[in-house]
């Protein structure tokens, strides 16, 4: 997977992790109608996929993720370590590198129709579906919850999830315009 | 925030090897999932515990950083006695406690450079899959560099926008700090690229 990582991959990957752990320090919103106050991270993952594509953007999260393990109180709250990845939301977390990738790929795949609706779809796609794919099944084995009590547990995050991606859509796109020099995608 | 979970100290586990520990919480795991005994699991929470208590970080300390999985755990626990069993849900509880625990210690006993030389030790096998550990540890060195960097950046543009009324506006305030990081990025490698280290 890492073959033709480039320095300048790398540089990338690095500072795309640095700034998706900056991206946690957006503090939580709560919305009047929502139970739940929505925060920043999964917003990281969208814009990795959205503005630096699959691989970069896939391996700066699986970075970020990794920095997490090795001791950085990079989550929300101030979180990390590795009792993050012995609890409950384990599975959601490990996925987000995946999620990334996925929303990478619709973008490179779709670069010449990329607006800020394309890059809704895309990162509700990578972003929520992927997520919750493989977070709610992980909940359910280790919480030795059915995957329909896991489900229902984990519903009540996806208007805010909603909300998210369209902000990350709009981000995307807002930089995607006034940074034409960018080397996304390619 | 590059101020690790580490708590530097003399403690047994201090001195063990960040192979041995981790090692040690993977069979830990293995053996709390592989057995369905309650009380295997119930009684591991207090061994846990005292693994816990013996990274001799400050004990108020060592207490908040329970709050949130706590609570999380509360949840889960809820859950099951809404719509599940009771057995299941101590079991489920149990386990979380004694891994959180057990991995809680690891991480306050460990520095962050022992387990990134881990993590590059144990890419090598990896090697003909195309891996790279160095480039690994590079990146990984990178962007602990940079995370105190953007940060502060982060903390710059906040407050430009709050002189505006826009300290709450999650466009306002991340807008600016990627295309600033993309910049950086691109300035950085066109750095490397022109000293030549581009391979």
């Amino acid at each position: 997977m890492t073959k033709d990582v480039s320095t300048r991959d790398i540089v990338y990957i690095a500072l795309f992790a640095a700034l998706m752990a900056a991206i946690n320090l957006v503090p939580a919103i709560q919305i009047g109608f929502l139970p739940v106050p929505i925060t920043a991270q999964t917003l990281g993952v969208m814009l990795a996929g959205s503005l630096i594509g699959a691989k970069r953007g896939g391996l700066a999260i699986l970075l970020f993720v990794l920095l997490v393990a090795l001791g950085l109180p990079l989550l929300a709250g101030g979180n990390g370590g590795l009792s993050v990845f012995f609890g409950p939301t384990a599975g959601f977390i490990l996925s987000w590198p995946i999620a990334a990738f996925v929303t990478g790929w619709l973008t490179e795949v779709n670069w010449r129709r990329m607006n800020a609706v394309w890059f809704f779809v895309f990162s509700v796609i990578g972003g929520v579906v992927v997520v919750y794919l493989i977070g709610i099944p992980w909940l359910a084995m280790v919480a030795k919850l059915s995957l329909w009590d896991a489900t229902k547990g984990s519903m009540i995050f996806v208007p805010g999830d909603l909300i998210k991606a369209g902000v990350a859509a709009v981000i995307a796109e807002t930089v995607r315009r006034s940074y034409p020099l960018m080397q996304t995608v390619r | 925030m590059t101020i690790g979970l580490y708590h530097p100290g003399h403690s047994p586990l201090h001195r063990l090897s960040a192979g041995t520990k981790v090692t040690g919480l993977l069979v830990a795991s293995l053996a709390l999932f592989l057995t369905p005994s309650v009380w295997f699991a119930f009684w591991s929470v207090p061994v846990a515990f005292a693994v816990y208590l013996s990274t001799g970080a400050p004990f108020r300390r060592l207490m908040a950083q329970l709050r949130g999985p706590a609570i999380l755990l509360g949840l889960v626990l809820a859950f099951h006695l809404l719509f599940g069993s009771v057995a299941d849900g101590l079991l489920a509880v149990a386990r979380f406690a004694t891994l959180i625990l057990l991995a809680s210690a690891v991480t306050l006993s460990t520095r962050i450079s022992e387990m990134a030389e881990l993590v590059e030790w144990g890419l090598q096998p990896l090697r003909p899959v195309g891996v790279n550990p160095e480039k690994v540890g590079l990146a990984i060195a990178l962007a602990i560099r940079f995370v105190p960097l953007i940060a502060e950046e982060f903390r710059h543009i906040r407050e430009a926008q709050a002189a505006r009324g826009l300290a709450a506006n999650p466009l306002a305030l991340i807008v600016p700090l990627v295309i600033r990081t993309l910049k950086s990025a691109d300035e950085l490698a066109d750095a490397i690229e022109a000293r030549g280290y581009e391979r």
